[in-house]
């Protein structure tokens, strides 16, 4: 028993009526040119979502973007779904209000790393620790691209960019672990530079219920350009990105030459090329392991060349188990109350417990 | 010894005493039954900021103050008749506001050694024993041993007998002004199910007051308070802050539409979350968010959803979601913004009333940012004035500012409530589906001849569209930064408030002329000390008139007309002058700021001094020109 609002009316008098939808992923693009600078990650992320929204099975009418601000957040306006463009760091917060008000919508969150960890650091928290079940697309680029060229909460200590012409001096955000460390029940990595892995990752990102937190690393050509390039470039990244598969042992390099071996806590770079380890005795992926799963998120080694000893950056689900979601509980709760108390009655709560008449 | 009983037409008592003697819940007790007896009243509590301020301290004194009487009552009273001073802490902090000749109820245990040190008298200042009371009626009352001798035969520990004194003093009140015992009885029992033996105590110690009051031989009077002779109806106690909610709950019925609650805790607004989170079988979903900023937005976020989206909080929460409403004003979705205002800047006195944030609702956005504004006058009219504020906000894809202050938000007065069947209707219509074979394409922002666009929700078929914060072309809603654009669209958001004037009733003279000499300007919470002060003044002679604005952007149509019919217009705000400045700006004329920033209401003498002072110096600069 609950009330049927004009919400439910709307939506039950033909409003929300659609066939069975089967789209391409150009049915996704709005009428609007998309203004970013050639060359820029962001197109790439772009091409990727509308490829997987035919895949996930959602009619775009129920489909959300919400975004902030910053170079990213023009996002909603070149996707052909419902979507708003809101205000610095506070798209968390509106997507929370808007799925908790009506649960049956796919919401998407875009946002950046100046966005999501600086102005709006507390909200991306919040989310994560409530589990409300949206999607967040953390397009990282490690600088502030639309005020023009700040370092930004990702940006690595020592960065020069036009507000610290002598480094900055700020330690940077691990966006993983810091999403680890909220609680968040959906942590993964991808990057512009692998469309298919990225595609993979959206899906799953839709798949999971409850904040599924996607850091997307993507190349700002203008201002950062080649900061992911370690990661990205086909030479050397079998060497610097390690791919994860849940129940899969831990392998990159070129030929698949190198393995990670966990001694209790404390994980090593091995060889499986000399024979004295094989990949029976690596560590093996386990999406559930929360421990494990932080220990990943510290893989997080800024190498310089390859020379130095480090460990290879994870992509891929690091993280995802299910707990309860923020919305589900709200809304549980307001059926419970409608199922035990009936709906409320106007009059009798205009009137109050306690009443006297004047003659 | 005979007692003699005595009619009263109107009287004012103040319990005051520690933090933690339940000064408040006696107060709203006596306030509860007093209105079920059929008096007109007014209440007035006031309680320090913090939780429990250290024992026996001035500044841990928590007083409610209450004004009833047969005649119709709009304040809570300037001074009071009767003091209750449960230690010499809370006689420090209110004697000042008892009535020259009036009556002290003192607990003579709050005036041992330790109190009056506490209270900074000092042990060899007992103002019982040495004169400071002489010029008026004092009862000694040793309430803490009366109370623990009544509860001797009780398993209660010390701490609950310690609890139950401030029933003890409701009852010898009730006594005193001849009120029954059974709603607060009642009351007891419903409150403490599971702890029968603590209901009984209470109820006890009550009883023992009230009979202690009959047999005591220290009390020559009582009295009786007739009934007021308030128009007939049902009715009930309401604070303004409980009128609030049901406002918005009775708007979200009226528009059939889930009403979501989006706040962070502040004082003196967080009654509203508290009271809400309740009503769940009313379709209210309530969010505690991390921040005012948080709260605000997940409004917005489910106003675009199509509920009806609330956002509450005081003065320096409003500072912080002032972005986020101009996102709003930006959007053209529905927005509600209860400020339960209290005495700032900053921090200020949180639990202090002020009228001080009309400019911060007017002006406080970046850019041109218009949004509509309300206010109630009294604790009842809450309830009206957030119903409106819903009713335009949807009606009108606008946000809506709701000015309550902290004395709304806590005073009470009786309320002749309405029926559902008595409410207006509120006109819900969603963008429709399309299927692609429309002749016209769906545009997000074209607009109905008051300027307002349709609200177009997710989840309706083939009008997927994008809004922003950034500036829009009208109709398509497209990102523009075409200069004439621009233009057209600042002047497009503030007609469409303007045109919210068209949709509101006609300002109304409250008492007084039509036209005439003065006309006293009001809004908000000074509503009762304003309307007692004026008819007080038409009495004595004065050719006064009394307005009271509800609607404050866009104000009514009729408001300059009505100015222009009078020679003096006297605006008293609690705040340095803000209505008066708009009302300046906006109508040209010479008003008069009358100004009180002190967090707490106008006295009803005070206001009728400075009204008299304001006429003799305007009259003055007149004379001189």
């Amino acid at each position: 028993m609950s009330l049927i609002t004009e919400i439910d009316k709307h939506i039950q008098n033909g409003n929300g009526d659609s066939e069975p939808a089967k789209y391409v992923g150009k049915d996704f693009s709005s009428d609007q040119d998309v203004r970013w600078c050639p060359g820029c990650g962001d197109y790439t992320i772009l091409k990727q979502v509308q490829s997987t929204m035919p895949k996930i099975g959602v009619d775009k009418k129920d489909i959300v973007f919400i975004s902030g601000i910053g170079c990213a957040a023009r996002f909603p306006y070149y996707m052909d779904t419902f979507g708003m463009h809101s205000i610095h760091g506070r798209a968390p917060a509106i997507a929370t209000g808007l799925k908790v008000s009506r649960p049956e919508l796919s919401v998407w969150i875009i946002t950046g790393d100046g966005d999501s960890l600086s102005i709006g650091a507390n909200h991306f928290v919040q989310l994560l620790r409530r589990n409300v079940n949206v999607n967040l697309l953390l397009f990282n680029n490690q600088i502030y691209g639309l005020t023009k060229g700040q370092y930004s909460p990702t940006s690595p200590e020592g960065s020069t960019f036009k507000s610290t012409p002598y480094g900055s001096i700020d330690h940077p955000f691990n966006p993983l672990s810091l999403s680890m460390g909220a609680d968040g029940t959906f942590v993964a990595r991808a990057m512009d530079r692998d469309p298919h892995h990225l595609q993979k990752m959206l899906q799953r990102s839709h798949e999971h219920k409850g904040t599924s937190m996607l850091e997307i690393y993507q190349n700002c050509i203008v201002f950062n350009d080649g900061a992911f390039e370690l990661f990205t470039d086909k030479k050397t990244r079998p060497r610097e990105a390690i791919y994860l598969e849940d129940g899969e042992p831990l392998v990159f390099g070129k030929d698949d030459e190198k393995g990670i071996r966990l001694d209790g806590l404390k994980p090593s770079i091995v060889s499986l090329a000399e024979g004295k380890y094989s990949k029976d005795d690596l560590w093996i992926h386990d999406e559930n392991d929360k421990t494990k799963a932080y220990l990943l998120s510290r893989f997080f080694d800024q190498p310089r060349d390859e020379t130095e000893d480090h460990f290879p950056r994870p992509f891929g689900v690091l993280f995802a188990v299910e707990r309860p979601t923020y919305d589900d509980g709200v809304n549980a709760q307001v059926d419970e109350v409608f199922e035990r108390k009936g709906i409320g009655d106007l009059d009798e709560l205009l009137r109050g417990p306690e009443t006297w008449t004047v003659e | 010894m005979d007692v003699q009983n005595i009619v009263r037409e109107h009287v004012t008592i103040r319990f005051a005493g520690d933090s933690g003697d339940g000064m408040q819940l006696t107060g709203s007790l006596f306030t509860n039954t007093t209105a079920l007896e059929g008096n007109d009243l007014r209440t007035l509590p006031e309680f320090p900021a913090e939780i429990r301020a250290p024992a026996g301290t001035v500044p841990g004194v928590s007083s409610f103050q209450l004004h009833f009487g047969s005649k119709e009552i709009l304040t809570p009273g300037d001074n009071c008749d009767v003091l209750v001073a449960m230690n010499s802490a809370a006689l420090k902090a209110n004697l000042s506001l008892l009535k020259k000749g009036g009556t002290v109820i003192v607990n003579t245990s709050g005036f041992d050694k330790k109190n009056l040190n506490l209270s900074k008298y000092g042990e060899e200042h007992n103002p019982l024993e040495d004169g400071t009371l002489s010029e008026y009626t004092v009862h000694e009352v040793d309430i803490s041993k009366l109370t623990k001798e009544s509860l001797y035969d009780t398993d209660l520990t010390y701490k609950e007998v310690e609890r139950s004194k401030n029933m003890f003093v409701l009852g010898l009140l009730y006594w005193i002004y001849n009120r029954p015992l059974e709603s607060t009885i009642s009351f007891l029992e419903e409150k403490f199910p599971e702890k029968p033996e603590i209901a009984a105590g209470n109820i006890k110690v009550l009883k023992e007051g009230y009979h202690f009051g009959e047999t005591a031989e220290i009390f020559s009077e009582n009295y009786t308070i007739h009934k007021a002779d308030i128009g007939p109806g049902e009715y009930r106690s309401i604070t303004g802050n409980k009128a609030t909610v049901l406002g918005l709950v009775s708007a979200a019925r009226q528009g059939n539409l889930p009403l979501f609650f989006g706040s962070y805790p502040i004082t003196p607004a967080s009654d509203v979350l508290h009271e809400l989170s309740k009503l769940k079988n009313f379709g209210v979903r309530t969010f505690q968010a991390e921040d005012e900023i948080a709260a605000v937005s997940s409004a917005i976020g489910a106003a675009f959803g199509g509920s009806l989206g609330v956002t509450s909080s005081s003065g320096p929460g409003v500072a912080l979601k002032g972005e986020a409403i101009g996102l709003g004003v930006m959007l053209e979705l529905p927005l509600v913004i209860l400020n339960i205002q209290r005495a700032g800047p900053s921090t200020g006195m949180p639990t202090k009333t002020e009228q001080s944030d009309l400019m911060q609702a007017m002006y406080g956005r970046n850019g041109e940012s218009p949004a509509a504004i309300i206010a109630p006058a009294t604790p009842a009219d809450c309830f009206d004035a957030a119903f409106e504020a819903c009713r335009i906000a949807l009606e009108h894809m606008v946000p809506v500012f709701f000015l309550s202050d902290g004395y709304l938000a806590n005073g009470s007065e009786p309320w002749n409530f309405p029926q559902q069947k008595e409410l207006k209707p509120i006109e819900i219509s969603f963008e429709p589906a399309r299927n692609g074979e429309e002749s016209d394409p769906f545009l997000p922002y074209r607009r109905d001849d008051r300027m307002v666009r349709r609200w177009a929700i997710p989840g309706t078929k083939g009008i997927e569209h994008r809004v922003g914060g950034l500036e829009k072309e009208d109709l398509t809603g497209n990102v523009s930064y075409d200069p004439e654009n621009h233009q057209k669209m600042t002047l497009i958001r503030q007609e469409k408030v303007d045109k919210i004037a068209d949709y509101i009733p006609l300002q109304t003279i409250d008492s007084g002329n039509d036209e005439g000499e003065i006309l006293v300007l009001g809004w908000g919470s000074t509503y009762g000390a304003i309307r007692t002060a004026v008819g007080e003044l038409q009495k004595e002679g004065l050719d006064i008139s009394h307005a009271h604005i509800k609607y404050l952007n866009p104000f009514p149509k009729n408001l300059e007309k009505i100015l222009s019919r009078f020679d003096k217009i006297l605006v008293p705000e609690m705040n340095s002058g803000q209505l008066v400045r708009l009302i300046r700006d906006k109508f040209m004329v010479p008003a008069v700021g009358i100004s009180k920033v002190k967090g707490r209401p106008f006295f009803v003498d005070e206001l009728k001094r400075k009204i008299n002072d304001a006429i003799s110096i305007s009259s003055n600069t007149n004379g001189d020109s």
